[in-house]
Formats: C-alpha cells, structure tokens, sequence
C-alpha cells in the first residue's frame, strides 16, 4: 500500500484541528427536543418527537420504546446538483448506523411499546454529514429529557495520503492521491465506540492511532455540546 | 469530631454545586457518602447524572431534577384529556402523553348512563375535561375518572400546552401561583399534571395569563419568580 | 359549531387574537441570507415562530419544446416531519402540493424571472430554476412564509460558472444574479366565522372556515390566487379580502425593503 505525500491541509488547518464548530439547543419549538450542530460547512438540525404512541401496532416492543432516526440532505444541501428528495440507499443505511450510534446510551425501558423519532435535516453539506448528524441528535435526545448514560460525540478521522486527519472536509476526501473516511462516534465519559465505519485502505496501526485522534477530537465535540445544553438554561 | 470529618469528605467528593444544570454522563460524585435518587447512575463508587437536568443537593442525597420530558401517567394525578374516540363502554381521551387514557362508563359521573346511550351527549369528540387518573399498569393502560370535587367538563376556553416538568412551578406553592395569576387576570384556569392548561376568560385577559404562564415556564428554574412573576402582572418590566 | 370555535369568535369579535395581535397584523418577520453554501442562493424565514428554509439549485437541462428559448422554473415543497408532529415520513401529500404550487403560480405568473435570459442554446440547453421550500417548525401560516422566502432566494441567486462544454462548475459562483423583473408576495388571508385574519396561528388554521391566497406585485395586481378551506366565499368576501392582501403585501415588502 503505498500513499502519497499530504504536505499541508487544504484549509491549513492542523492534523488533529477541527473545523469551526457552533452549537444550538432548543431551536424547534414544536418538537419535544432540538438541536443544531455545525462543523465547517456541513450543518445539522435534529429535532425528537415522543416517547409516542406507535403505528403500525406490530412494530411495538413491550418491554421498551423504540428509537427510529430520519436522516436527511434537503434538496439544496450538496455539493454540485440538486439532490432528489425522497430516502436513498445511503440515507437508509444513515438511519440504521445513527440508531446504532445512540441507542447504546439511551433507555427507553419506562416507555414500553412506545416510538421515539429523531429527524436530521442538513441544509448545507461538505463532508461528516452523518457525523454531525449523530452529534445533533445526542443533543436533542437529552434536550427532550429523556434518560441518557452519556453524550454521543462524533466525528469523521481518516488518512489522507500519508497522514492521520481529524474531521475531514469534501476535498480531502477527494484526495487524489488517496483518502480513507472513517466516521466514528464515541461516549465521552466512556471512551467507548458506537458508530465505526470506514472507506478505503489503511494499516491496523495507523487506524488504531486514527480512533486515539477520534477520541481526543469527541471530547472536543463534547465540551461544546455540553456548553450549548446548559446554555439553554442560562440566558 | 468524626462528623466534621464525613462532611469535609463529602464536600471534597462533590463534583458540581446546588441548582446546577448538568448533561447526560456528567460526574457528580466519587466517594461512598452520597445516596442517590432518580435519574442518576452508579459505576463503581462514582455518581453520573442520567438525564439533564437541575441538581439538588440536600445532606447527603443527591437528586437531579429533570428540565423537559413527557408527562408520565402517575395515580392520582389531575390532568386535563381530549376526548379521542367513543367506545363501546367509555372514552379514549388524549392526555398529553406517550399513553392515551381511557373513561369507563361508570366513572363518568353521577348519573347513571344506561347500556346502548349515545355517550356523544355527555362528552363529544374534542371535548376537554379534567379528570384523575385512578389505575396505572405496569403497560401504561391508564384509567380516568371525572368523579369527584373539581373533576368536569370544560366548557368554552382554549388550552394550552406547557412543560410538564414545570406545572408544579405554575401552581405553586399550595397553589399560590395559578392563584395570583387567577385574582390579576380575572380568568378561570385549570392546570393539569400532564401539562395542559385551561384558560377562559376575557379575550385581552386570556392573553395576559398565557404569556404570564408561557414566562413562568421559561423560567421555572431561576430563584425569585414568584417575585418576578408578581412584578411581571403588574405592568413592571422582568 | 364547537365551544372551541366560539371562543375563538368571541375573542376576534373584541378585535384580538390568540397571541394579542390585531386582527389584520403579521407577527415579526426575519429574513436571514444564505444559510446554505451548497445552494446558489438560500434563505432562512422566521415568521413568529414559524420557520423555513427556502433553497434555489441551478442546473443545466433541455427546454419544453413549446419553449425552446425559456429556462425552467419549478417549486418543491417539503413539509420536514422535524416541524411539526402530524407531518410525515414519506413524499409529499396533498398539504406539501398545494403549497408548492401556490408559490410556483405567484412567481410564474408574474413573470418574475425572465426566463428567456436563461437561455444557453436554443431548442438544446437552458438553465433551470429550481426552488425546495423546507420546514423546520410549523408555528401557522407557511403558505406566506414560504412564498416570501422563494422570492427573497430567488432574488438572491447567483448563477454558478458556465464552463466552455457547456456544463456547470459548482464550485464557482458567479457575480451574475439571476434576472429578476417582478417580485410578487403572496399573502393569505383567512375568514373565521365573518371575521378576516392574516398570519394565523396553528389553532386559528384549525378552526378558519376558508382561506384567500393572493400573490401581488410591486404595483398591486393580483397574479394568482387560490382558494382554500372547505367553506364558501361571497364575492364581498373577497372583495374585501383582496383589500387586506394588497395593503399587506406592500407593508411587507417596505419592511423587508424590496
């Protein structure tokens, strides 16, 4: 495997910089909690219905609500052309690994039979788009008071050309000479992981080196996800 | 001697203060000399907050007191139901929950309601009323009862939807609250535990007592709001 | 008639409404400007607490054959399940239709873009205008909400460059803005029992018997209309209706300085 040389960050940033970041709880009126999260330019809005009443009947679990996640790009939100409404293969695989990434530090068990929804628009979009959708909604999920062990912070790591990156953005991505995406989703106070995938090549060292950066990168996430909560209570 | 020293471990131990506002996973405690209520977990000897929300510290108890979240169906409560669906013995009202409740026909009044009546007469679809919750199961089936002082049909009036982590905020203390706001606005208004109230009176009045109730629901969690709230329905600012 | 509508009536019968405004007043509006990058132009709306995103991709595509000079303009609406909880998963509904198509009328019909400047290659290629109305919470009344916001993004639309084949790179904009020559508002106003409302709340939507859409230019005239709601109208009705739209649209159109 051979790669080639990454000499600088498109963006200038450092290797294990983050991108921008701005936070938001409590922008959606209607909804039982909400969110905003933005990194670079990918923006997420999270919003969470219920625990609510379930339909179709079959789909309830007695012993424990149900957590269904709607990931969504608005029709304006990529980059080049429109893109199509309506769910793709991609957006329905997002919903499936998002609720992955949360259910491990929510419980639900008090709400038997019961549905709680989370809806992930992005407006504008350029690269950890699922990333920040996991992050939105772990926000949300505690701004709707519901019983949580922790905080989800995720965020994308990966290996363009020769180096280990945190938070990569659309051109490193496309990286000529090479580029492997890794979003990843950690529990802060744990450490542990809930959300890992990865596209393209890279060595077992270097991925474990990546997941150290990805871990130190969510605690980051996390110290302003928990400043955008209290913030809520402290105008 | 012995009790100067525990109250020092303890106060070492504690990681956050009285009435602040923590997130879910947020370290509270490490150490053995806390008990702990609802809402917060143990691992190992150290306490996390298992929701956001408010912490109280009173002695040695630790308790966190939720800021948002759905009414959950308790016994007793009051609250304040849309009827839903007519059945076959009752009605299926919505009470602002995850749960609808259901009124059997002998729990609906006084009178006796003969088998095969048009139950639309005594309450129509999209009809309120204030009711008790009087059954709870471990399923969440929830049982109502209108019988009883204050339990009835509301009549005229629109209703609103507040937090109902903050109703107790909004009544009061020994309803001291929902009093003030009734005696300044002249309005009629029934609080229901799962977070619908009911206001009826005159028009400029109405909007008067739901701004007020839509700012004690704001903030609920600061210090001095009876105060506030006092100096609010009298024209002063805050 | 329910005690619910009869107490709404009697409080619009003392002249005010659910929240304490005037019968005929609108709830602050504020227009925030290219919330989105990834749009060639964007808006964000937030009218009281209702709030929307309104999107304007430009992409390349072949004109109608009855049109082989004029570009193409469309209006979609996604009425986002994030924005209020009757809303569903799902393609749009009959609700998410007519809104799209109220908006769509009141720009085509005023001929506020000129289409025929979107030209690229007679018969072959010209631009297309497409705009994606998205709701983020439903606090009433997005069918103003969202034809204001189509017309701000539209008018804040820079084409992305043309490259020599004839293909668009998006990744550079333009100074060149898309040629705008009307700007019409739409404004709806809604009849409760016999009194006439504008900019209602979700609970005053509920209980309207109909609904006046009417889209107006900068010097009055109506350009498309749309009745709605399940009761009738009398021709003093919308005589009268008419009235408050235009008044509306121009104290609108001042705030927003148009």
């Amino acid at each position: 495997m051979k790669s080639a040389k990454y000499e600088k960050r498109f963006d200038g940033r450092d290797w294990e910089e983050l991108r921008p970041m701005n936070a938001k709880v409590g922008i959606i009126p209607r909804a039982d909690g909400s969110a905003m999260f933005q990194i670079g330019k990918t923006t997420a809005y999270a919003a969470v219905y219920g625990p609510r009443d379930l339909h179709p009947k079959f789909m309830q679990n007695p012993r424990t609500g149900i957590l269904r996640c709607d990931y969504n790009m608005l029709p304006f939100s990529g980059h080049g052309e429109r893109v199509r409404p309506g769910g793709s293969r991609r957006s329905k695989e997002i919903n499936l690994v998002m609720q992955n990434a949360l259910l491990p530090v929510l419980d639900l068990t008090d709400f038997p039979n019961t549905v709680v929804d989370i809806f992930v628009d992005l407006p504008q979009t350029d690269a950890g788009t699922r990333c920040a959708a996991i992050t939105a909604a772990s926000m949300a999920l505690a701004d709707a008071g519901l019983s949580m062990k922790g905080l989800v912070s995720a965020v994308a790591v990966g290996k363009v050309g020769d180096k280990i990156v945190v938070d990569l953005n659309y051109d490193e991505e496309a990286f000529e000479g090479g580029a492997a995406d890794i979003p990843v989703a950690v529990i802060p106070s744990t450490g542990e992981i809930t959300l890992l995938q990865l596209d393209g090549e890279v060595s077992k060292e270097d991925l474990m080196k990546a997941l150290e950066y990805a871990k130190r990168a969510a605690n980051k996430i996390h110290e302003l996800q928990k400043k955008a909560l209290k913030e809520k209570y402290h105008e | 001697m012995n009790g100067e020293n525990s109250k020092m471990k303890t106060a070492n131990a504690l990681k956050v203060q009285d009435r602040d506002i923590v997130v879910p996973g947020e370290l509270l405690c490490e150490g053995e000399g806390f008990v702990h209520g609802k809402n917060i977990y143990k691992k190992e000897n150290k306490l996390f907050a298992g929701m956001l929300g408010m912490v109280r510290i009173e002695k040695d108890i630790v308790k966190i007191i939720p800021l948002s979240g759905k009414y959950m169906p308790k016994e007793e409560d009051r609250v304040i139901g849309k009827v839903i669906d007519v059945l076959m013995s009752g009605w299926r009202f919505e009470i602002n929950s995850a749960y609808s409740a259901v009124l059997p026909l002998k729990e609906a009044g006084s009178d006796f309601i003969p088998k095969g009546a048009d139950l639309t007469k005594y309450f129509d679809f999209d009809d309120y009323v204030v009711a008790q919750i009087t059954n709870v199961t471990t399923q969440n089936l929830v049982d109502l009862t209108t019988r009883g002082p204050g339990l009835k049909k509301l009549r005229g009036g629109r209703v609103i939807q507040v937090n109902p982590t903050k109703v107790p905020r909004i009544i009061g203390k020994d309803a001291s609250m929902v009093k003030l706001l009734k005696d300044s606005t002249g309005c009629d208004i029934q609080v229901g535990q799962n977070g619908l109230v009911w206001v009826s009176g005159d028009p400029e009045k109405e909007v008067i007592a739901i701004n007020t109730i839509k700012k004690i629901e704001k903030e609920a969690h600061t210090q001095g709001l009876t105060e506030n709230i006092d100096a609010f329905l009298k024209g002063g600012k805050k | 008639m329910n005690e619910q509508k009869q107490h709404l009536l009697r409080a619009l019968a003392k002249g005010v409404r659910y929240d304490g405004r005037a019968l005929t007043e609108f709830r602050p509006l504020k227009v925030e400007l290219d919330i989105s990058r990834s749009a060639e132009g964007s808006t964000r709306v937030l009218l009281g607490e209702t709030d929307l995103f309104v999107g304007v991709k430009l992409g390349i595509e072949t004109p109608y054959p009855d049109t082989p000079e004029d570009g193409n303009f469309m209006v979609n609406a996604e009425l986002r399940p994030m924005s209020n909880p009757e809303f569903e998963v799902g393609p749009p509904g009959n609700q998410a239709i007519e809104l799209a198509r109220v908006v769509d009328r009141g720009i085509r019909e005023a001929h506020a873009i000129d289409t025929a400047k979107l030209c690229i290659k007679k018969g072959e290629k010209v631009w297309s205008v497409m705009v994606d109305v998205c709701t983020v919470n439903d606090d009433g009344n997005l069918l103003d909400a969202s034809g204001i916001g189509a017309i701000i993004a539209i008018k804040n639309t820079f084409f992305p460059k043309l490259k020599e084949d004839n293909t668009v790179d998006y990744e550079e904009k333009t100074k060149n803005k898309l040629p705008l020559q009307k700007e019409p508002i739409p404004i709806t106003v809604y009849k409760v029992g016999s009194y006439f409302i504008v900019d209602p709340l979700p609970v005053e939507e509920k209980l309207s018997d109909a609904r006046l859409t009417a889209a107006i230019t900068e010097e009055g005239i109506v350009c498309a209309l749309q009745k709605g709601g399940e009761s009738q109208l009398t021709t003093d009705d919308i005589s009268k209706m008419l009235d408050i739209s235009i008044d509306k649209a121009q104290e609108i159109r001042k705030k927003l300085k148009l």
